[in-house]
């Protein structure tokens, strides 16, 4: 057989758009957890947003969060059970505008945890409304001319700046729109939940993804602009690497 | 067994009966009037005593949100805060009501609105007993009035939490977090062990078994018609805390043709109004609600058929006498006496309103 579903994705049809990105997230999280046997002891918490029903899809113990809380959630879990591996999966409002007070003091804190962000630069499940990491120029329903930094502010580059906090182990960034790029994110999640299991502290790891519905592009088309847009300004590849920023 | 007496702050009273209660961690922000709680917990070191977590949160926001993710897990967990910071934390209040988990949340109140002062109010009690947050969901709601019950109310507030997987809320205010009395200490009890949680708790997040169903933790449900079987539920529950767990205390009603009705320290000085008036030859008695939710409806209801008139008296604009008049309803006179601002009454102005507004009018 060459591909199986893993066990730890429920039967349930993703809520997600057909192209998008978080379907191939959420499975190569849940293979590693699979790969690596550690299912009993896995704790995961769901965001606000497009995912905010990961728990439906990802057959582990999960929890819900309120909108930017899923990293003080995940501390409250991992200070009382810290042998768990605990895991959040948060897309770009949730952690870089209403939550970024709890990503930059739980990572501050170096927080156990593997941190899990899609970043699609934009709101989807609320209609395709700006986002911190909306690119400038970029159309969104709230920014319909296209992003202007001089009123609407600039694109936040989160997880370089997370990077450059001490209790903060690693941070890579990844796509998941190709095999390749695909087999190396999955090997990045594999990588941090070995180090959050052996306590090294917080591990980071970004995922820029596609909104075909929001970029109102086919998936096709929107993996193109990924590749000609989102890359340049969100580069691909590890940032923070065993506790040294990578030049 | 020779008992173990401490002179403490309530704060500290608190604090060190998180630690003996068991509880598993504490997740707090400083705020006036309550910060001794944290500093009490930071100096004892109770990771070292029991193993309980403490840490000191970023915000009042993250602090009730690690409450949350640690109540989902079967855990013991409880935050404190004043006024404005327990505003912040409603949002997940809500939150752990909807997703029916156990957990205590101390507010000791000082004045508001807005960043007010810090002295003692009890302005928050609509805050506290009807909601605060979004949603239909009720806290139980626990006003001390001493020290003793500060340090007494930890537990109650924690059985009353687990046994209705509900949040449960200790209302103290300023002057009860700040002031010094004598304790009675009760031995440490320990802290349930991991495997006794997933016994006890199959509803808890501990780590999906070989084989079994996921457990997760939720408030979001997308279809209308379950959630509002859910939300029927959640009325079920609380009728039934209404109608079992009322706590009340009331002093020289037998006799009493008059009545004052406070909580907190407002009882303490109506407690002092009422001796008062006794030395005077007024039959006063005094009905100090204890559980403000549920409300002691029934008492001050059965009082009504027999007494001429009630005053209550809060450190507010009049926010308990509500209940109490829904109680009454219309039968007898409902007079109301309260300070706001952080000021607290004393026993000679309840003296004279009672006697203005009820005995002499």
């Amino acid at each position: 057989m060459v591909y199986k579903k893993t066990p730890l994705m429920t039967d349930k049809v993703l809520s997600y758009c057909p192209g998008c990105g978080h379907g191939t997230a959420h499975r190569i999280t849940m293979e590693v957890v699979e790969e690596m046997g550690i299912q009993e002891d896995v704790l995961g918490v769901a965001p606000v947003g497009c995912s905010v029903l990961a728990y439906e899809f990802m057959n582990v113990d999960m929890s819900e969060a309120a909108h930017g809380r899923a990293p003080a959630v995940a501390t409250g879990m991992k200070r009382l059970w810290p042998n768990k591996l605990v895991f959040t999966y948060q897309g770009d409002g949730d952690l870089a505008a209403i939550g970024t007070a709890e990503t930059i003091h739980a990572c501050n804190r170096g927080e156990n945890i593997t941190i899990i962000f899609i970043n699609n630069g934009i709101y989807g499940m609320t209609g395709g409304q700006m986002a911190p990491t909306t690119l400038e120029g970029m159309k969104s329903s709230t920014s319909p001319f296209g992003r202007e930094a001089d009123i609407m502010g600039h694109p936040l580059k989160i997880t370089e700046l997370i990077a450059q906090l001490p209790g903060v182990y690693s941070v890579s960034r990844h796509a998941v729109h190709k095999p390749a790029a695909v087999r190396k994110a999955k090997r990045a999640i594999r990588k941090a939940f070995e180090d959050q299991l052996a306590k090294k502290g917080t591990t980071f790891i970004e995922i820029v993804s596609n909104c075909n519905s929001g970029w109102k592009m086919t998936p096709v088309k929107s993996n193109e602009w990924m590749e000609e847009h989102m890359f340049p300004f969100y580069p691909l590849g590890d940032i923070k690497k065993d506790g040294k920023l990578v030049k | 067994m020779e008992k173990e007496i401490k002179l403490m702050k309530g704060n500290e009273a608190l604090a060190e009966a998180a630690i003996r209660e068991g509880v598993d961690g504490y997740f707090g922000y400083p705020i006036t009037p309550q910060s001794e709680v944290l500093e009490y917990l930071a100096a004892e070191r109770p990771w070292l005593r029991t193993g309980m977590v403490v840490l000191q949160a970023e915000s009042e926001v993250a602090a009730i949100n690690m409450v949350y993710g640690g109540a989902g897990t079967g855990k013991k967990v409880m935050t404190s805060s004043s006024s404005p910071g327990v505003s912040l934390k409603q949002e997940g209040i809500s939150y752990i009501a909807g997703a029916e988990l156990p957990a205590l949340i101390v507010n000791v109140m000082r004045a508001g609105p807005g960043l007010g002062a810090i002295q003692p109010a009890q302005a928050d009690y609509f805050q506290a007993t009807k909601g605060g947050g979004h949603g239909d969901y009720r806290l139980i709601t626990l006003a001390p009035s001493s020290v003793q019950e500060m340090y007494d109310f930890v537990h109650t507030a924690f059985e009353l939490a687990f046994k209705y997987r509900t949040p449960a809320m200790i209302l103290a205010d300023g002057a009860i977090g700040q002031m010094m009395e004598k304790v009675t200490l009760k031995p440490q009890k320990e802290r349930l062990a991991d495997d006794k949680i997933k016994e006890l708790y199959p509803w808890a997040t501990t780590g999906r078994k070989k084989d079994a169903e996921r457990t997760f933790i939720t408030s979001l449900d997308l279809d209308p018609e379950r959630f509002e079987r859910h939300n029927h539920a959640l009325q079920a529950k609380y009728k039934k805390i209404e109608e079992n767990e009322v706590i009340v205390e009331m002093l020289n009603v037998e006799d009493a043709e008059y009545i004052i009705v406070a909580f907190g320290t407002s009882a303490r000085v109506s407690f002092k109004a009422m001796d008062l008036l006794r030395e005077e030859g007024y039959k006063v008695g005094l009905v100090r609600p204890i559980t403000l939710w549920p409300f002691p409806k029934k008492e001050i209801s059965q009082l009504a058929e027999k007494v001429k008139g009630i005053l209550t008296v809060e450190m507010n604009a009049g926010q308990m006498v509500e209940d109490v008049r829904l109680a009454v309803n219309g039968r007898i006179p409902v007079e109301f006496y309260g300070r706001m601002g952080g000021m607290i009454p004393s026993p000679e102005e309840v003296v004279d309103a009672m006697k203005q507004k009820l005995i002499g009018g």
